[in-house]
């Protein structure tokens, strides 16, 4: 049956929070579990493993995603940061501005929470509309992150805390405005 | 979960024929509807082809002014285009209305129009579904039927198809290129997809050795307005109760020239309401117009118990939708 397990295990190359990993895994493996069952890099929470809360957010190549459903195989190469990995010699400042802000309680969604708030100012740097923006014509001047625009981009990101208000008085002071 | 061997494609014909040589074996790019299948033991595949990696992830637009939307160019970045959002912001605003943000920098073209209703019994292996295993019965009928259809359904399934996506590119006339083991072929995104009937097994006509590599647009008509708009439970986040995506023309802001108009949320396809663009056109917009128009498109429409509120809601939709249409078309562009 060797030939099987070949088929159904493959090695992985992936730069984790700065680390180069290989790993060979399951194909049956999501991201999520590669990196917590079989690289030990927790900061990535699985909640409902369905892609509905967003704890397990990562950045991907810069782009904030679920790591639930995808599997690890398909990453092959990849660059992927995590909340950990986000505190380079010191906290990065959207961490800073949840414990300035409070904007947690019991703090399990929070390492997802922080990735998406990254990924998603990059994401309205870079021009990207949300279901907020009014006006979607390209030439418009950009408008800026407003609060509805703000909870809209952050949807995906479930708190059964409810943090939610000061989660964004953080990420307000992080942007401005 | 079941095994399964992965490989991924280094071009789309040998994707093709990866899933000629494998039986039951599926393409996957995005996964995020897939992966979720295989968790819950809705999907089984013995294979999958990574087709994330090819290069089907441009959005261009053609000499006839129509746009070609990679298959597996991200939502998220297909919402974000400058063409789609010049050309088409009816359909960017679906895309953005759809799933997370997370989620849209995953999903791709092709995947959003393959998904799979969320009907809650299809996705629960414990109980029957004629989706799921055909012949076992409809679980939905006489259980909770909120998100279910009111059009187009069959004694066999009332699911409903869960893109936003679709609704507009239904409304666009987008057509779908598909690439099968007799090569790359066209058709119209409304015939892609089939009503459930007696095998609501079958979401749409493709082949399993198929593998849709773009989706094309039609250039938008000169001196219209088009937008998508979603009802649902929670301001975001969430699937359409019901949704309207409407492209909407006058001469000059009297009567309406033309009007192409797609119901989400309400059948087991996008919806297109021919019957409603046919009482519009040509006539003066009027509440009493619109109203009528909602009147010929639901004729047929057969609530269940818990969805009847879907009829009175979608009525209100499409008058919003029309009124605010005709009002942006009257304006000089």
């Amino acid at each position: 049956m060797a030939g099987t397990r070949a088929n159904v295990e493959a090695t992985v190359s992936l730069s984790v929070d700065g680390v180069q990993r290989d790993v060979t895994v399951d194909t049956r493996t999501t991201l999520l579990d590669c990196l917590r069952d079989r690289l030990g890099v927790f900061s990535p929470k699985k909640s409902c493993d369905h892609g509905q809360c967003g704890s397990c957010t990562v950045l991907v190549d810069g782009r904030r995603i679920i790591s639930c459903l995808s599997f690890a195989v398909m990453y092959d190469g990849a660059t992927i940061v995590t909340a950990d990995g986000l505190a380079d010699g010191g906290l990065h400042p959207v961490q800073e501005a949840f414990i300035d802000a409070d904007a947690f309680q019991c703090g399990y969604c929070t390492p997802g929470q922080v990735c998406s708030v990254v990924g998603m100012i990059d994401e309205a740097k870079g021009g990207h509309p949300s279901h907020a923006t009014e006006d979607l014509d390209p030439d418009a001047s950009a408008e800026p992150l407003t609060d509805d625009e703000i909870r809209e981009r952050m949807s995906g990101n479930l708190c059964r805390c409810a943090a939610y208000p000061n989660i964004l008085a953080a990420i307000r002071q992080v942007v401005g405005g | 979960m079941r095994p399964f061997a992965y490989e991924r494609a280094t071009d789309v014909a040998g994707a093709v024929a990866f899933l000629a040589d494998h039986p039951g074996a599926r393409p996957i790019a995005g996964g995020t509807n897939l992966v979720d299948h295989m968790k819950l033991g809705v999907a089984d595949p013995p294979a999958l082809v990574d087709i994330s990696h090819l290069d089907l992830d441009r959005i261009s637009e053609n000499p006839d002014g129509s746009l070609r939307l990679g298959a597996t160019a991200r939502n998220a970045d297909t919402a974000a285009h400058p063409l789609v959002r010049r050309h088409h912001p009816m359909l960017a605003r679906a895309l953005l209305s759809g799933a997370s943000p997370q989620l849209r920098n995953l999903a791709t073209n092709g995947g959003n129009l393959l998904q799979r209703t969320r009907c809650v019994y299809f996705q629960d292996v414990t109980t029957p579904c004629n989706k799921r295993e055909p012949g076992t019965g409809c679980s939905a009928l006489g259980g909770h039927t909120r998100q279910h259809a009111i059009l187009g359904a069959s004694d066999d399934c009332v699911a409903t198809h869960p893109s936003d996506m679709a609704v507009a590119l239904a409304a666009l006339d987008a057509r779908v290129v598909v690439h099968g083991t007799d090569g790359e072929r066209r058709l119209d995104l409304r015939a892609l997809y089939r009503l459930p009937g007696a095998h609501p097994d079958r979401d749409t006509v493709l082949e399993p050795t198929d593998v849709i590599v773009a989706i094309e647009v039609p250039a938008p008509r000169p001196g219209s307005a088009s937008t998508y708009r979603k009802v649902r439970d929670r301001a975001s986040y969430a699937f359409a109760l019901v949704s309207v995506a409407a492209e909407v023309s006058t001469d000059d802001g009297e009567a309406i020239r033309d009007a192409r108009i797609a119901f989400g949320g309400v059948a087991h396809t996008p919806w297109r309401a021919e019957r409603a663009e046919a009482v519009l056109r040509g006539n003066r917009p009027s509440a009493e117009l619109f109203a009528a128009a909602a009147d010929a498109e639901l004729a047929d429409a057969r609530p269940l118990d818990g969805n009847a509120f879907k009829i009175p809601l979608l009525r209100r939709t499409l008058a919003s939708v029309l009124r605010d249409l005709c009002q942006t078309a009257e304006q000089p562009r």
